[in-house]
């Protein structure tokens, strides 16, 4: 399954977006944000005591099952009554969450959370990104692999000389797409594909901000 | 007309370019000096576009200057910062004004630079900006409209021959000769046994190689590269003939590496010339030139 992989702000940043509100409500998710420990119940409680140490009133808390989802104004009426006597929403989820509950409650909310990429999990407690969602997607001819994402740089042509023992250039954890895409291509016995010059790519795919209507 | 550096890669001679970096600045006197200093010396001089991703004068800018002086400028062009509009629109620029000789480069991570949160652009890479300039020459530009006054250039790119893994490196060097490189400057080499290896598959393509070098400077700098440059492997026979310059000989020891090298390239006609980067040293190619008895 896909994630919304998500990482804490840094705390000045979250008192700066707080400035001004005493009482606060906290909203975690029991969904990606609980998978990657940054909003489920453990992470809203470490943040509830935190605010309380820096002298904020926090009138309420709960991690509700998928923020995301329409049905979490719902079971956010529960709370009616402390929401309702905070100046601020914090949420710790990832922007999909925060936006619903914008939406949905029509508050001032404040992120805790940056939203880092659509990933998924690769290891125990280790997220790779799978997808920049670019709308012309290329990875028939890269062994499954996706080189817009995976290469730092997005090239579609094969590795840059930043290349380094199968890693990137810009961080030895992170793996070289090309070399990557190269051993599934030999294992496929399909090392042509990476031979054919590839294109520019077409980055009028969808254009941002995307949208989609099912045709008629 | 061809370019000079043009006619010297088809002439046969054993070529020598090298590499003057434009200043973080307007005071472009360093670089005019070693301009002046290589411009009838060497046979081109590759004009660094914001090496490292450091921000500083441009390569275009500096590759002006170089005419200006006399030189024979190679404008160096990475991806890294501008999409397929700026990339014709500068080669446009280059060659209205008699700048014909590119290398175009993929570039380096904005990360490594000196201006980390900027957008990296990557819109093209080195193969597909060698095929724009092929593009660009038949009198049409990307999206297929006709260019009013045409443009011819020398283009090359680049190969990193100690590359690991070295396959996937290949194919892309074989891309980039197919989407138009004459010209290839590789990654700096040491090990001259890894290189002609190396040349034994590359010679089968109809391409010119300058082999790269770099001046070693002290025993710290190549156990800096073995460690941190990709694609650079000093041996330790280098590092330990490094290790044994008397204090203060390290930079004069460096120039005697990178001249031996080279002349013995040139007597094994390894390959057709040398790219020799002496970074931030560059008056000192005069003599690295003199040690190879060039």
């Amino acid at each position: 399954m896909i994630r919304s992989i998500t990482q804490q702000k840094p705390i000045e940043e979250i008192e700066q977006l707080l400035e001004g509100t005493g009482r606060v409500f906290i909203i975690g998710c029991g969904t990606c944000v609980t998978l990657t420990q940054t909003g489920g119940m453990a992470q809203v409680e470490a943040m509830k005591n935190l605010l309380s140490e820096k002298g904020k009133v926090v009138t309420g808390m709960t991690v509700v099952p998928v923020a995301c989802d329409n049905l979490t104004a719902d079971i956010l009426k529960e709370f009616q009554g402390p929401l309702k006597q905070a100046d601020a929403i914090l949420i710790m989820t990832c922007a999909f969450g925060v936006q619903t509950i914008a939406r949905q409650l029509q508050r001032f909310v404040v992120p805790a959370l940056n939203t880092m990429c659509i990933g998924k999990e690769t290891g125990a407690g280790e997220f790779n990104e799978v997808c920049k969602q670019c709308g012309t997607c290329i990875i028939g001819e890269t062994g499954g692999i996706c080189p817009v994402t995976a290469c730092h740089k997005g090239l579609v042509n094969g590795p840059c000389g930043g290349t380094n023992e199968g890693k990137c250039e810009i961080d030895s954890n992170k793996d070289c797409a090309w070399t990557m895409i190269y051993n599934r291509l030999k294992d496929l016995d399909r090392i042509d594909a990476m031979r054919k010059y590839q294109k520019p790519r077409n980055h009028l795919g969808e254009p941002s901000p995307g949208k989609f209507r099912i045709p008629a | 007309m061809p370019s000079a550096f043009k006619k010297a890669l088809n002439s046969g001679k054993f070529v020598v370019t090298c590499e003057v970096a434009p200043a973080k600045g307007t005071n472009l006197e360093n670089m005019k000096h070693h301009v002046e200093l290589l411009k009838d010396k060497v046979d081109a001089m590759n004009v660094t576009d914001h090496q490292s991703s450091v921000m500083r004068y441009p390569s275009l800018g500096g590759a002006l200057t170089v005419k200006e002086l006399g030189g024979e400028p190679i404008l160096q062009m990475t991806c890294r910062d501008r999409n397929r509009l700026a990339l014709q629109a500068d080669l446009l620029f280059a060659s209205s004004r008699g700048i014909n000789n590119v290398l175009c480069l993929t570039g380096d991570s904005v990360m490594l630079g000196d201006h980390k949160e900027a957008k990296p652009v990557f819109d093209l890479e080195s193969s597909q900006l060698l095929k724009t300039i092929r593009r660009l020459e038949s009198g049409k530009d990307l999206a297929g409209n006709d260019l009013d006054g045409g443009v011819k250039f020398c283009a090359g790119a680049i190969v990193t021959p100690e590359a690991k893994p070295i396959e996937p490196q290949l194919i892309k060097f074989e891309k980039k000769i197919e989407a138009g490189a004459e010209f290839i400057q590789t990654q700096a080499v040491y090990d001259l046994e890894n290189f002609k290896k190396f040349m034994e598959y590359a010679s089968q393509f109809p391409v010119k190689i300058l082999a790269g070098i770099i001046l070693l400077t002290s025993a710290a700098m190549a156990r800096f590269m073995n460690k941190n440059v990709a694609g650079v492997f000093v041996p330790q026979n280098l590092i330990d003939e490094m290790a044994s310059a008397p204090k203060g000989g390290a930079l004069n020891k460096g120039i005697e590496i990178a001249g031996r090298m080279i002349r013995q390239i040139k007597e094994e006609k390894i390959c057709d010339g040398v790219h020799i980067m002496a970074i931030g040293k560059e008056e000192k190619v005069v003599d690295i030139m003199q040690a190879a008895g060039l």
